[in-house]
């Protein structure tokens, strides 16, 4: 015999406490941002018209401008190029000790991952003025600044990469009496090779993107003449810069994209 | 058939055989132009002792500017660095989701218009820098971080809507087509078949988009659209080490907490 009765739901789910706490907290969230960040929906179209301005004056770019801004472009992307080399150069070392199946030390390997958690909270820019204000104006403090930066966000990905191998290799070359770095250099570089560079590859089109606004503060590359046409209120410059950056950055990922595709 | 099954291999494994050394004349070439190509001007003279000091900013960091109370102090201008990145991600959430079913793909055809142009838009928002955007709304409503809420939220379209749509094409179907056969219309398959299904998806990609608006909120002030990072540049630039050593310790603080409480958030959604 089937009954027909409904189930009885507790009370926290009949009077659906939960969906609406969460929809009041985020509610009052909102009202108490909106009122310390002086959000005022009416003064922004009341400006539209200015920001219509800037943007058609955007949409006239200034396409002889384009020969200027060529060599701090290909500087980008050396600077990028350079950076993630030297920060995933440095994050292989620091991956490794951070990986829970290859360091079983739990006190090493926990300070190793603050240390890396630690550099990852920097946004890139703020690393970028505090490099420009040790180096001086110039692209050595972008690559320092893209260096430190990829360091970060390559280790943490490398040494998930490193967890996931299998270990059966490795035990066999552990049983007939290899060293450590023996092991590393047969069992675990081979299986985590290509996901290595296919992370390397996607921190570059990250760094790419990253170092066209660095130069912003001083720290080399188009940021640098982006900065001056925004200064100088040129924006069908700024619209050049844009556009031409829009395109190395579309290229690179491309690139990028392929090559991880044919890696993996 | 017997000839060209036996012919590929062949062409293959000689191919195979010498492609390595290719690529490593293309490494080579590439990191032969970047390092040629830039100036590396040399350290200025000023370095070490520039670096000492911010060490030396940075174990000893000045305390008393935590809080004073006049509302332009570290918690204070914190909790603004929050706020401009709550309501920019919470914008853009509602923003990205139109944009999110424009690019999504619903069939396997190689080429799709509306998705194709979706996807492009998405990349174009993406790529379009946050900092410029945000020095462009400071020429419509004012320096202030009422620009950078507009700068978040613009922005931050083109990752979330991405992630969206993507979340849209991998979702499971079952529930949708369980609605259309009991004769559902659209707006019933939307409300109660595809938004109940993606949800956590969306606010668990939300909330990551959160984690990186916290970062962009904290240096948007360097160009004058609120928050901590305006006390941040002009600490540097008046080379105000302990200043800048308590505002990076908070900047630290505030990233790790806001991460950790994310990840809790997002582990316990799916």
């Amino acid at each position: 015999m089937m009954t027909t009765q409904v189930p009885r739901r507790p009370w926290l789910q009949r009077w659906h406490v939960k969906p609406i706490g969460w929809t009041l907290v985020i509610l009052i969230l909102l009202v108490a941002s909106s009122r310390m960040t002086g959000v005022d929906v009416g003064m922004f179209f009341n400006n539209l018209g200015q920001f219509t301005d800037l943007l058609v004056r955007m949409s006239q770019p200034a396409w002889d401008y384009l020969p200027v801004i060529l060599h701090p472009l290909y500087e980008t992307i050396q600077m990028a190029i350079l950076g993630t080399t030297i920060g995933a150069t440095f994050a292989v070392p620091f991956a490794v000790l951070a990986a829970s199946n290859l360091v079983h030390n739990r006190w090493l390997r926990g300070i190793i991952r603050l240390m890396l958690d630690l550099v990852r909270t920097l946004p890139d820019l703020l690393l970028a003025a505090i490099f420009v204000a040790i180096f001086g104006i110039g692209s050595t403090a972008g690559v320092v600044t893209l260096a430190i930066f990829s360091f970060g966000m390559v280790s943490k990905l490398f040494y998930e990469v490193i967890e996931t191998i299998d270990m059966g290799p490795l035990e066999a070359l552990e049983s007939v009496g290899a060293n450590k770095l023996t092991i590393i250099w047969y069992a675990v570089l081979p299986q985590i090779m290509n996901q290595f560079v296919s992370y390397f590859l996607y921190t570059l089109e990250f760094n790419v993107r990253a170092s066209t606004v660095l130069g912003y503060l001083g720290a080399g590359g188009i940021g640098v003449f982006l900065q001056r046409s925004l200064n100088e209120f040129n924006y069908s410059q700024t619209a050049v810069i844009i556009l031409a950056t829009l395109v190395v950055v579309m290229a690179i990922d491309g690139i990028s994209n392929h090559l991880r595709r044919v890696l993996l | 058939m017997q000839t060209t099954i036996s012919k590929k291999p062949a062409t293959l494994t000689l191919w195979r055989r010498w492609n390595w050394l290719l690529w490593i004349a293309i490494v080579a070439v590439i990191y032969t132009w970047a390092i040629t190509g830039l100036h590396f001007t040399g350290l200025q003279e000023s370095a070490a002792s520039v670096s000492r000091s911010i060490v030396h900013g940075l174990v000893q960091p000045d305390w008393p500017y935590v809080y004073n109370g006049s509302g332009e102090d570290l918690v204070s201008l914190i909790l603004q660095t929050l706020a401009i990145a709550f309501l920019g991600t919470i914008i853009s959430s509602l923003i990205s989701v139109p944009f999110a079913f424009w690019a999504a793909r619903g069939g396997k055809e190689w080429l799709h218009v509306r998705s194709g142009s979706g996807k492009v838009v998405l990349t174009l928002i993406r790529t379009f820098p946050e900092i410029v955007l945000a020095i462009m709304f400071i020429k419509a409503v004012g320096p202030g971080s009422y620009a950078g809420v507009l700068a978040v939220s613009i922005h931050s379209i083109g990752m979330l809507g991405k992630l969206f749509s993507e979340a849209i094409e991998n979702m499971d179907r079952g529930a949708d087509e369980a609605i259309t056969s009991a004769g559902g219309n659209s707006a019933q398959i939307f409300m109660l078949a595809t938004l109940p299904t993606i949800m956590p998806e969306f606010i668990s990609y939300t909330l990551y988009r959160f984690e990186i608006a916290v970062r962009s909120a904290s240096i948007l002030g360097m160009v004058g659209a609120g928050g901590i990072g305006t006390p941040m540049i002009f600490a540097i630039q008046t080379r105000n080490w302990p200043r800048v050593g308590i505002i990076l310790l908070g900047i630290v603080l505030m990233v790790l907490l806001i991460d950790t409480l994310s990840e809790q958030l997002r582990k316990r959604l799916i």
